[in-house]
C-alpha cells in the first residue's frame, strides 16, 4: 500500500515538479499507479481482493479514458481554442454558447438525427420479415444468412464508395441506369435535399439492416413450437397467428434491438462524412459530421467540444426517455 | 379423419397446397431479392477493379461477356501479377495501411475480449460494492459507454493525445477503439458467463483451486465460443473504424479506411483503381464473414435472448 501512496504522490506531482517535455509520464505513472491498486487490493483483502481484480482493471480502464476525457472536454467547452494558432487557450465564457444558439447548421443536424432515428422504423419492418423468410424452412439457408450478413461487415468507408460514389454514379451507375429504364430522367441521388436524406439513409440501413435481422431472428428461435401449433390447432390463419401470437412474444427482442440501433445511428457519421460531406446545403448532416468538418474547417476545439456536450446531454435525456416508454409497452403484453 | 381426406385431393386441400406454393415463392423471392441486394455492391466492385474505362462508362456489367478483364485497377496499386516484383509505392502505402489497420484491430480486440471477460465473470459471479455502486450499477456503467457518441470524446481526447504524445501513434488508436468495442464485449460474456452453472467452480473451489485458478482452468474453456464471437465482432468493428483514425492520425498510423476515404476524393475519376482499394479494404472481412459467420451471429444474438 505504500507503493500505491508513493505512486500516487508521484502521480500528482510528476508534470508539476520536474518540467518534462509533455506529459507522458504521468501517464506512466497512472499506469504504475493503476497496477499498485489491484495489487494493493489482493494484499490488503486478500480473498476479497481477488474478487475485486476482475472488475478493476476494466473499470480504471475506462474511468481514465471516459470520465477524465469528459471533465476534461467540459472545460474545454467554454474556452475559445484554436488548436493551429500559437495563442493557445483562452477561456471565453458563455460565447461558444452564444454562438451555438446562433448556428443553424448545427440545429438542422440535430433535426435530420430525427429523420434519420424515424428511419430505422422501416429498416425494422423489412428486417422483421427478412428474419421470418429466414426462419421458415427453407434451403440453402447457410447461403442466404452469409450473403444477408455480408453488408454488416464491410467498412462503412468502402460501402460508401462502393454504392454511394460508383453505384450512384448519375451517368453510367447501375442503379441510376436502373431508375432511369423505370422512368427517372435525371437519376441525382444528391442533388435536391430530400432525395440526398433518403438515399443516406438507404445506404445505412443497407448496412445495419443485417443487425437487427439477426436479433430478430434470435428471438424467432427461442419462441417455442408448441405455441405456433397451439395457435394452429385454435383455428387462427397465418397472418391472425402473426399479430397475436409470434408479434406480441417478439416485442421484448424487437425493442431492444431498435433501442440499440438508435443507438448505432446516433453515431453515424463515416457515411455521411465520405459521400457528401454534409451536401446538399446541410441536408445530410448528422451531428458527429458536422463537428467532424467544423474542426476540419475551423480546428477550433473549444465550440466542437461544447456541440458535442449538448449532443451528449440531448442524448441522454432522450434514450432515458425512450427506455422508460419501452419498459411501458413492453410489461404489460409480456 | 375420414379416409376421403387421406387418399384423395378435396377442393380444400387443392387449395391449401396452392396458397403453400405461393408462399413458398413469396419467402424465396425475397430471399434471393434481398441476397442480390446484398451481394450485387459487392461483385459490382470487384468486376469495376477489372474495367477500363469505355467499360465503366457503359456500365458492363460481365466479364468476358460483354468486356474484357484487364488487371489495371490492381496495377495501380501494385498487387497486379505483372507488378508483383517491381517497386511500387502505391503498393508500399497500402501494405503499410493494411499493417497498420491489422495490428490495431487483432491489438485492441484482445485487449477488450481479456478486460471485458475479467469483468463480466466478476460481475455475473461475485458481489462488490465500490461506494453505492452494486453489481447492477457497476454493469450498467459499463454498458452506458455504447450510448457516449464518440464525437464526445473526439476533440478533448485530440487535445490530451497531443499533450501525452500520442498523436498519431498505433497505442493511441489501440485504447481508444479497446474502449469502444468494451462494452459489447462485456455485454456478450456476461450473457456466456451466466449460462454456465456455478457448481462447476464450487467443485473446483472444494477441490482446492483459487477463484483465478478455477476462473482459468475450468470456466474460461468452456466459455470460449463466447469469447471468440466476441473477438470477431470486435475486429470488425474496430477494423472498420473510420471516425478516430480520420481526427486522430495523419500519417504515420493511419488505418485502411482512412486512406479508401482520402483516395474517393483526390482521384475519384479512376475507378478501376479505387474499386480495387474498395475491394481489398473488405476483402479480409468477407473471408471473415464467409468463415466464422456462426460466431458473429451467435455473438449479435447474446443480447436478444434473455
Amino acid at each position: 500500500m505504500l507503493l500505491v501512496a508513493a505512486a500516487q504522490l508521484l502521480h500528482m506531482t510528476g508534470s508539476a515538479e520536474f518540467g518534462f517535455e509533455n506529459w507522458r509520464p504521468t501517464l506512466y505513472t497512472y499506469i504504475t499507479w493503476a497496477i499498485c491498486l489491484c495489487w494493493g487490493q489482493v494484499l490488503l483483502h486478500g480473498e476479497h481482493g481477488k474478487r475485486t481484480l476482475f472488475v478493476l482493471p476494466a473499470a480504471l480502464f475506462v474511468i481514465s479514458l471516459t470520465v477524465f476525457p469528459l471533465l476534461f472536454g467540459l472545460i474545454i467547452a467554454f474556452s475559445d481554442w484554436n488548436l493551429s494558432s500559437p495563442d493557445g487557450r483562452s477561456f471565453n465564457g458563455l460565447e461558444n454558447v452564444r454562438q451555438m444558439w446562433a448556428d443553424p447548421f448545427y440545429w438542422n443536424a440535430m433535426l435530420n438525427m430525427v429523420w434519420y432515428v424515424l428511419a430505422i422504423l422501416v429498416e425494422y419492418a423489412i428486417a422483421f420479415a427478412l428474419a421470418l423468410a429466414l426462419n421458415a424452412e427453407i434451403r440453402a439457408r447457410k447461403f442466404f444468412r452469409v450473403a444477408f450478413l455480408l453488408p454488416l461487415m464491410l467498412s462503412p468507408v468502402a460501402v460508401s464508395w462502393m454504392i454511394g460514389k460508383s453505384m450512384l454514379e448519375p451517368r453510367f451507375g447501375p442503379i441510376a441506369s436502373l431508375g432511369r429504364a423505370l422512368g427517372w430522367d435525371d437519376p441525382s441521388f444528391f442533388g435536391s435535399p430530400w432525395i440526398a436524406k433518403a438515399t443516406i439513409m438507404v445506404m445505412d440501413a443497407w448496412t445495419f439492416i443485417p443487425f437487427m435481422m439477426i436479433m430478430i431472428l434470435a428471438g424467432l428461435q427461442a419462441i417455442p413450437k408448441e405455441l405456433h401449433e397451439a395457435a394452429k390447432v385454435d383455428g387462427a390463419n397465418g397472418w391472425r397467428a402473426f399479430w397475436e401470437v409470434t408479434f406480441p412474444m417478439m416485442l421484448p427482442v424487437s425493442i431492444t434491438a431498435i433501442l440499440i440501433r438508435i443507438i448505432f445511428k446516433l453515431k453515424l457519421a463515416d457515411i455521411v462524412i465520405a459521400v457528401t460531406s454534409g451536401g446538399p446545403g446541410g441536408a445530410t448532416d448528422t451531428v458527429t459530421s458536422f463537428i467532424f468538418r467544423e474542426y476540419r474547417d475551423r480546428s477550433n476545439v473549444g465550440y466542437g467540444t461544447l456541440l458535442a456536450m449538448v449532443y451528449l446531454v440531448v442524448i441522454v435525456i432522450a434514450m432515458t426517455l425512450l427506455m422508460k416508454f419501452a419498459e411501458r409497452i413492453s410489461r404489460p403484453r409480456t | 379423419m375420414t379416409q376421403t381426406q387421406i387418399f384423395h385431393d378435396s377442393p380444400a386441400d387443392r387449395a391449401h397446397r396452392v396458397k403453400w406454393f405461393s408462399g413458398r415463392l413469396a419467402v424465396y423471392t425475397l430471399l434471393i431479392l434481398w441476397a442480390i441486394i446484398c451481394l450485387f455492391p459487392i461483385y459490382w466492385t470487384l468486376t469495376t477493379s477489372f474495367k477500363m474505362a469505355p467499360d465503366v462508362m457503359k456500365g458492363n456489367m460481365v466479364p468476358w461477356v460483354d468486356f474484357t478483364p484487364k488487371w489495371l485497377g490492381w496495377k495501380s496499386l501494385g498487387l497486379s501479377p505483372d507488378t508483383w516484383g517491381a517497386e511500387s509505392t502505391v503498393r508500399a502505402e497500402f501494405l503499410k495501411r493494411f499493417a497498420n489497420s491489422a495490428i490495431i484491430a487483432v491489438t485492441s480486440s484482445v485487449l477488450a475480449v481479456a478486460l471485458g471477460s475479467l469483468a463480466a465473470y466478476g460481475l455475473s459471479r461475485f458481489s462488490y460494492k465500490f461506494a453505492w455502486m452494486r453489481n447492477s450499477d457497476i454493469s450498467f456503467f459499463f454498458l452506458s459507454q455504447l450510448i457516449l457518441p464518440p464525437v464526445v470524446l473526439a476533440l478533448p481526447m485530440l487535445v490530451l493525445y497531443k499533450e501525452l504524445a500520442l498523436l498519431d501513434t498505433r497505442i493511441g488508436l489501440i485504447l481508444l477503439y479497446t474502449l469502444s468495442v468494451l462494452p459489447i464485449v462485456i455485454w456478450i460474456m456476461r450473457d456466456q458467463f451466466s449460462s454456465i452453472p456455478t457448481e462447476l467452480e464450487e467443485a473446483a473451489l472444494v477441490d482446492g483451486l483459487s477463484i483465478w485458478g478455477a476462473f482459468v482452468t475450468i470456466i474460461l474453456p468452456i466459455a470460449l465460443p463466447g469469447m471468440v464471437a466476441a473477438f470477431i465482432l470486435s475486429l470488425v468493428l474496430t477494423w472498420n473504424e473510420y471516425f478516430f483514425a480520420a481526427l486522430l492520425t495523419s500519417t504515420h498510423s493511419n488505418t485502411l479506411p482512412v486512406m479508401v476515404a482520402s483516395q474517393t476524393g483526390s482521384q475519384g475519376i479512376s475507378w478501376w483503381s479505387m474499386a480495387a482499394l474498395a475491394w481489398a479494404a473488405i476483402f479480409p472481412l468477407i473471408i471473415i464473414g464467409v468463415v466464422l459467420e456462426r460466431y458473429i451471429i451467435k455473438g449479435m444474438a447474446a443480447g436478444a435472448v434473455k
